[in-house]
């Protein structure tokens, strides 16, 4: 099994590498000692029971937890810490668990903030609408249309995004994320309250994420049905431990994780 | 059938993103224009003018200022009056004080110095949230009517802290009686609320509807959370700055810093509150309704009861009736006058179906 797992490491440089990762609140134990790496292109699920420190580990890896020990290697740089800011400046852009979506504001301005970070002019430009902000904003434009319709959302785009239904708006924060033209994209439970219709619609988009831009993805899922077609790389945590990393042909075998979702006799 | 986009087709994104898109908005905003800048001259008498135009037009501004930085960029205050203030104070010495600077010129440099301090006084906002902030933007309400009051420099040695209005005259005319100020005033703040339309669909002004609705998810995107606020009190108080030099050269004349207190900084609340927040519009129905119900219900009052109720106690139910008409309308629309308008322009956009 560890050779398999070596070998697929070695086709592929990775893009993020975690070391040693431990984080706590308050003396609470979230995540112990993990290390993990995702190679640049690939899906990577990260799977284990509620509490096992998965959210955690995202926010980890954009920044918004800071680790008690250990590093982030990502694109060659190695970090004690990320944050927000520069995690998305380095091109990391993710989804919530909770739908974090800006409620107030339409579909469409939804995935212009995501293009945030590609604006060039300032905001004096911007205001009175002179110098680069004009031609920047037609760009812009342009640039969040593409998504739009790259994730079929075309109708809703002057909807208010707090109307609309739950599986749309699961969508609307993809576009949101996929506009800043990520390296790297980090999904929570982006299936999260689905129905088989709708996970099937995402599960196509993030593939034709993955195909279309080459952009590398670390999702949680609980769908061990959905995790096992679409990642090429799972990782398994249970109590803030890694119990299993590897293809998923490796991890569905792994006693380890048969244990930690189904109980061992004893 | 009235109000609807049939038949107008956008085939650029610089024309779907117009402010006005539909030929029915932009021939209603041009009538309004029109009938604002050369019908209402017209019809119009000096207390009309002086006494209600005016004010009107200046507290709208100031709901605008205030507007854009409570309802599009999320952060409360209480120091409107306090930017106000330093606007009108700031504009009255840049013209006294800088030989041949243009009247215009002062009223800008004057809402850039509010700009200064409301950067100043918007830095709590880095750490604190809601009701904490709008207690902290009281010390600008405070501090600044209490530095114009001790030191008479501001007011020219003024012994009473008073200061008075230059003489209007821009350009070689005189737009120094009721219509040249109501006139003066209107242009400036047609000109700011086009620039306030353009803020809002702007970059900027997205960043600072993000940050309203969700700033950790605002930060994740890389949008720089403290910016963002600060350049909200910046320009906010860029508005209310050239609010504040309107009230006090156009509207009233002379004005002392006792002119801009807390009353004068809750009105302008109330005004966004019942206008709408994070609406243009809004501002400008909500000064209407703060400005203008008063003074009707004070004439219809005087007129129908005049003589059967003492005028004392007339007063006191004036203000009673306004106060039982605010809760009536926040009750019935929590979101504002705005709100009723987009509902209007939503029936008439299907007229005469319902749906």
């Amino acid at each position: 099994m560890s050779t398999i797992s070596t070998s697929r490491r070695m086709n592929a440089t990775p893009l993020l590498q975690l070391e040693h990762i431990s984080l706590s609140f308050k003396g609470v134990k979230a995540i112990t000692d993990i290390s993990f790496s995702v190679n640049e292109g690939e899906i990577c699920a990260l799977i284990g029971p509620n509490g096992a420190g998965k959210s955690s580990l995202l926010n980890v890896i954009n920044g918004v937890y800071q680790p008690d020990q250990g590093t982030i290697c990502y694109a060659g740089a190695s970090r004690h810490r990320m944050r927000p800011h520069d995690a998305a400046v380095q091109g990391i852009a993710r989804t919530f668990q909770n739908i974090a979506l800006f409620k107030g504001m339409s579909v469409l301005d939804n995935v212009l903030t995501g293009r945030n970070l590609h604006q060039r002019s300032s905001w004096v430009e911007q205001a009175f609408n002179v110098g680069r902000a004009p031609d920047e904003a037609t760009e812009q434009r342009r640039k969040a249309e593409q998504v739009i319709e790259f994730l079929r959302i075309q109708p809703w785009r002057h909807q208010l995004v707090g109307n609309l239904p739950y599986g749309l708006q699961k969508r609307v924060e993809l576009a949101r994320a996929l506009a800043a033209e990520p390296r790297l994209l980090l999904l929570d439970e982006p299936m999260a309250g689905m129905n088989r219709q709708e996970k099937d619609d995402m599960s196509r988009f993030i593939l034709d994420t993955q195909r279309e831009f080459g952009t590398t993805i670390v999702l949680i899922e609980h769908d061990i049905g959905v995790v096992m077609n679409l990642s090429q790389h799972v990782v398994v945590l249970d109590y803030g431990k890694k119990i299993g990393d590897g293809t998923p042909e490796q991890v569905r075998v792994n006693p380890d994780v048969i244990a930690a979702y189904l109980g061992t006799t004893h | 059938m009235l109000y609807r986009e049939s038949g107008q087709f956008v085939t650029s994104y610089r024309a779907d993103q117009r402010v006005f898109r539909l030929w029915q908005e932009r021939w209603g905003l041009a009538l309004l224009l029109a009938v604002a800048f050369v019908m209402v001259p017209f019809i119009a008498n000096d207390y009309w003018f002086s006494a209600i135009l005016i004010p009107f037009l200046v507290l709208s501004l100031a709901g605008l200022g205030l507007n854009l930085l409570t309802g599009y960029a999320g952060q409360l205050s209480l120091g409107s009056a306090a930017f106000m203030a330093v606007g009108a104070f700031a504009a009255y010495n840049f013209h006294l004080r800088i030989e041949g600077m243009p009247f215009l010129l002062s009223f800008v440099f004057g809402g850039l110095a509010a700009a200064g301090v409301g950067v100043i006084f918007g830095l709590p906002s880095l750490r604190i949230k809601g009701f904490y902030l709008l207690v902290s933007t009281l010390a600008a309400q405070f501090f600044v009517q209490w530095v114009l009051t001790n030191f008479s420099w501001f007011s020219n040695n003024s012994s009473s802290g008073v200061i008075t209005a230059p003489q209007l005259i821009i350009a070689g005319h005189d737009f120094s009686t009721p219509l040249g100020r109501y006139l003066l005033t209107l242009g400036i703040v047609a000109a700011l609320t086009v620039l306030a339309l353009s803020i809002v669909r702007s970059a900027l002004g997205r960043n600072w509807m993000a940050v309203r609705d969700m700033d950790t998810a605002a930060a994740v995107i890389g949008i720089s959370i403290a910016r963002t606020k600060l350049v909200a009190f910046a320009v906010s108080s860029f508005f209310l700055g050239i609010a504040g030099s309107l009230w006090a050269f156009t509207y009233l004349g002379t004005v002392e810093p006792h002119g801009f207190d807390l009353t004068r900084s809750f009105q302008i609340l109330f005004i966004i509150i019942i206008g709408g927040l994070g609406s243009v519009l809004g501002n400008f129905l909500g000064a209407a309704f703060i400005v203008l119900l008063p003074i009707l219900l004070s004439n219809i009052s005087n007129n129908l009861l005049a003589g059967a109720i003492d005028p004392g106690q007339l007063e006191n139910i004036q203000k009673i009736i306004f106060g039982a008409l605010i809760i009536f309308f926040l009750i019935k629309e929590p979101d504002g006058l705005a709100r009723i308008w987009q509902s209007l322009k939503r029936r008439a956009r299907v007229w005469p179906l319902r749906f």
